[in-house]
């Protein structure tokens, strides 16, 4: 708690027992005393502020009309009541600056990311300077317990990084020479020598950070709406209380202008739209402090609104739903065993470097002994050629056996094929596939369960590879072998289908996909960490390369909407039922104080409700 | 032109949206985005900074006195 919302809790509670006191028996003069003892405690700020803001020329102003409300409701001979308007209308202020200081606390620990200081060996020396004085290509040294300051690489040690600030993931990942870290995850063990690969102002906790600060300027409709709607619902309910007031009384009514005014008071003591000028914008607050938490950044309330009416869903593969990198899947053997081949395969790839090569090397599991391999030589396009034991063996795609005049076999081309020829005669084949991400199928059919019309992924790839993914995971649409201009023509496409409010959203890794990143309603970029592009391009960046943070966003989306909406609809309900019940003479000062004070107590709370949320998938 | 500016003691939302209002109809301000809880404006404005930051100060100490533009 601040020093000043400190004074003010004291105020009101001194108040609060002075206005206590006033309701034992005791001589009216001195309950009257005790009363406007305990109005000029916690009504003389109100005061001082009513009176320098008509000097402004603000007179919708909350604290002129509690002024008024209050003088009124004194010059009634409604002590208590006058009283209890200022005191509650003070609880509540005190309640939304704690709640709204609170929330906002907790999210400045969300993002307690920033780390303080680098130790950085300079020479011989090992000194401490703040991060943003390390240079691209220094040596960092992080200690069990201490922050990574800037990006880089090992170059000595191991360690286990807890990244939950980062990604939201809880299990520490371990890392060792020659991976690459990312400034903001804790060093939970083991020291680490780090060679920096960025400034920090380019690191990943930086640009993070700078992300989350500016994500609120993005305002929703709903916010909007709001804002417009305090605009005319303070003067309205103010001339409508003016003319309660005064005009009944001059036509004549026979309840006196004591009551008439009495109704006017119950009138501007419900006049501040207060309750939803903080619960809605405070629900988005909570709302996108929640999605961080789930390693989701949302760069603005509206996106986050947007989400929550998404409709068709459309995905890139590589990288997206599929991990991006290649497995063995099949080995087809017609001369030899099936491990001869491979390994005869992994032996002729054993200096390349290639992904595919890679996933061979991956799949014979055992070191490549490459001194029985001699004449290694790459044919472009074509594959490679080497003997082993003086055996010419080759391994390549369809135009190798073009090469060899050998006719391509008949076989399911849903993945790569790689043929391997022992001299000119085809030995067999290996088949290899991207593989598909292990959340990615649940995450597809979940989308539908939440309210998704159309799921659809977009590839470059070929058709049977693209169709044989689409039907594993269960997607509606699979549109194959689209260059990135396609795909845009696509998207345009979509967007033509879908219903007025429903939403477009693209997910992709963030390479190659700007365009289309900025042609959807939404787009979202995956394992954003690390990538400039996919930050800069994407709404929304999902911080690891799981398919099921979409659902984690999905959810978070929807509930901030449902909550944000339950403020509207009760906030509003219970003002507008009170000023009718007023306005008839049913409804009491008291009530008044509740339609007020206490509907921003409990908006508020139903707001702050968002932020400890975390969806269970 | 973009820039962000810190507030201090914004205390009500209310007064963030009348911030908000009057800084639109500055001339000169292209948009303007008053967030309550992160305390900031955002605005992008295509006129001399110097002069258009004391007007937004004195916009702000007329709706919100105790607020202060840093």
């Amino acid at each position: 708690m601040t020093k000043s919302l400190k004074k003010q809790l004291i105020k009101i509670i001194i108040a609060a027992l002075l206005f206590a006191g006033a309701f034992f028996p005791l001589p009216q003069m001195i309950e009257l005393a005790l009363l406007v003892a305990a109005y000029l405690i916690v009504g003389t700020p109100i005061l001082l502020k009513a009176l320098r803001n008509i000097r402004n020329g603000q007179v919708f102003d909350e604290n002129f009309l509690m002024t008024i409300a209050t003088f009124g409701a004194f010059a009634l001979q409604e002590y208590t009541e006058a009283v209890a308007v200022m005191l509650f209308f003070q609880v509540g202020e005190f309640f939304q600056s704690y709640a709204v200081n609170k929330s906002r606390k907790s999210i400045a620990a969300l993002m307690d990311i920033r780390p303080d200081y680098a130790h950085v060996k300079r020479g011989k020396e090992l000194i401490t300077v703040s991060p943003e004085d390390v240079k691209r290509g220094e040596i960092i040294i992080v200690q069990p317990g201490e922050r990574i300051p800037l990006d880089g690489t090992i170059i000595k040690g191991s360690a286990s990084l807890n990244t939950s600030a980062l990604t939201g993931e809880s299990l520490p990942r371990d890392v060792s020479e020659g991976e690459n870290v990312l400034s903001g995850s804790v060093n939970l063990n083991g020291v680490i020598e780090i060679k920096t690969t960025s400034i920090f102002s380019n690191s990943t906790v930086a640009r993070i950070l700078d992300l989350v600060e500016n994500a609120s300027s993005k305002k929703a409709q709903i916010e909007a709406f709001i804002t417009r709607f305090a605009r005319y619902y303070t003067p309205t309910v103010v001339i409508i209380a003016l003319v309660l007031a005064f005009l009944p009384p001059l036509l004549g009514s026979s309840l006196g202008i004591k009551e008439w005014i009495y109704r006017a008071i119950t009138f501007l003591v419900i006049s501040c739209p207060c309750a939803l000028v903080i619960s809605i914008p405070l629900s988005f607050f909570a709302g996108m402090g929640a999605a961080s938490r789930c390693g989701v950044l949302i760069k603005g309330g509206n996106y986050l609104e947007a989400l929550s009416r998404a409709e068709i869903f459309v995905f890139d593969k590589t990288g997206t739903l599929t991990k991006g990198n290649f497995k063995v899947t099949n080995i087809t053997a017609f001369i030899g065993s099936k491990e001869t081949l491979l390994q005869n395969a992994a032996k002729v790839e054993g200096y390349s470097h290639h992904p595919i090569a890679t996933s061979i090397k991956q799949a014979w599991g055992h070191k490549t002994d490459l001194k029985d391999i001699s004449e290694v030589e790459e044919i472009a396009g074509c594959g490679i050629k080497a003997k082993i034991n003086n055996q010419e063996i080759s391994v390549g795609n369809k135009k190798m056996l073009d090469k060899y005049n050998i006719s391509e076999p008949k076989i399911e081309k849903n993945g790569t094929i790689l043929y391997v020829l022992y001299a000119n005669k085809l030995a067999g084949y290996i088949k290899i596939e991207d593989e598909i991400k292990p959340d990615a199928a649940q995450t597809i059919s979940l989308l539908k369960t939440h309210g998704v019309k159309e799921t659809v992924m977009l590839t470059g790839d070929r058709k049977e590879i693209g169709h044989k993914i689409g039907k594993k995971l269960g997607l509606d649409t699979v549109h194959t072998e689209l260059l990135p201009t396609d795909k845009v023509t696509k998207i345009e496409e979509l967007l033509h289908k879908k219903a007025p409010n429903g939403q477009l959203i693209f997910v992709g890794d963030g390479i190659n996909d700007a365009p289309v990143l900025a042609r959807s309603d939404i787009g979202m970029a995956m394992g954003g960490m690390g990538s400039d592009a996919a930050v800069e391009a994407a709404d929304i960046v999902l911080m690891t390369d799981e398919p099921s943070k979409i659902i984690s966003a999905l959810k978070i989306a929807k509930k901030t909407i449902f909550i944000a909406k339950e403020n509207i609809v009760f906030a509003i309900g219970v003002k507008l039922l009170v000023l009718a019940l007023g306005a008839l003479g049913y409804a009491s000062i008291w009530a008044a104080v509740f339609a007020d004070v206490g509907v921003s107590v409990i908006a508020i709370l139903n707001a702050v409700r968002l932020l400890p949320y975390r969806p269970q998938i | 032109m973009k820039k962000t500016f810190k507030l201090e003691n914004l205390d009500c939302a209310n007064c963030a949206a009348k911030i908000e209002d009057a800084l639109k109809k500055i001339d000169g301000i292209k948009s303007a985005s008053v967030s309550f809880f992160a305390q900031k404006i955002e605005i992008e404005f295509d006129r001399d900074e110097n002069s258009l930051v004391a007007e937004i100060k004195k916009i702000i100490s007329k709706i919100e006195p105790d607020c202060e533009l840093l």
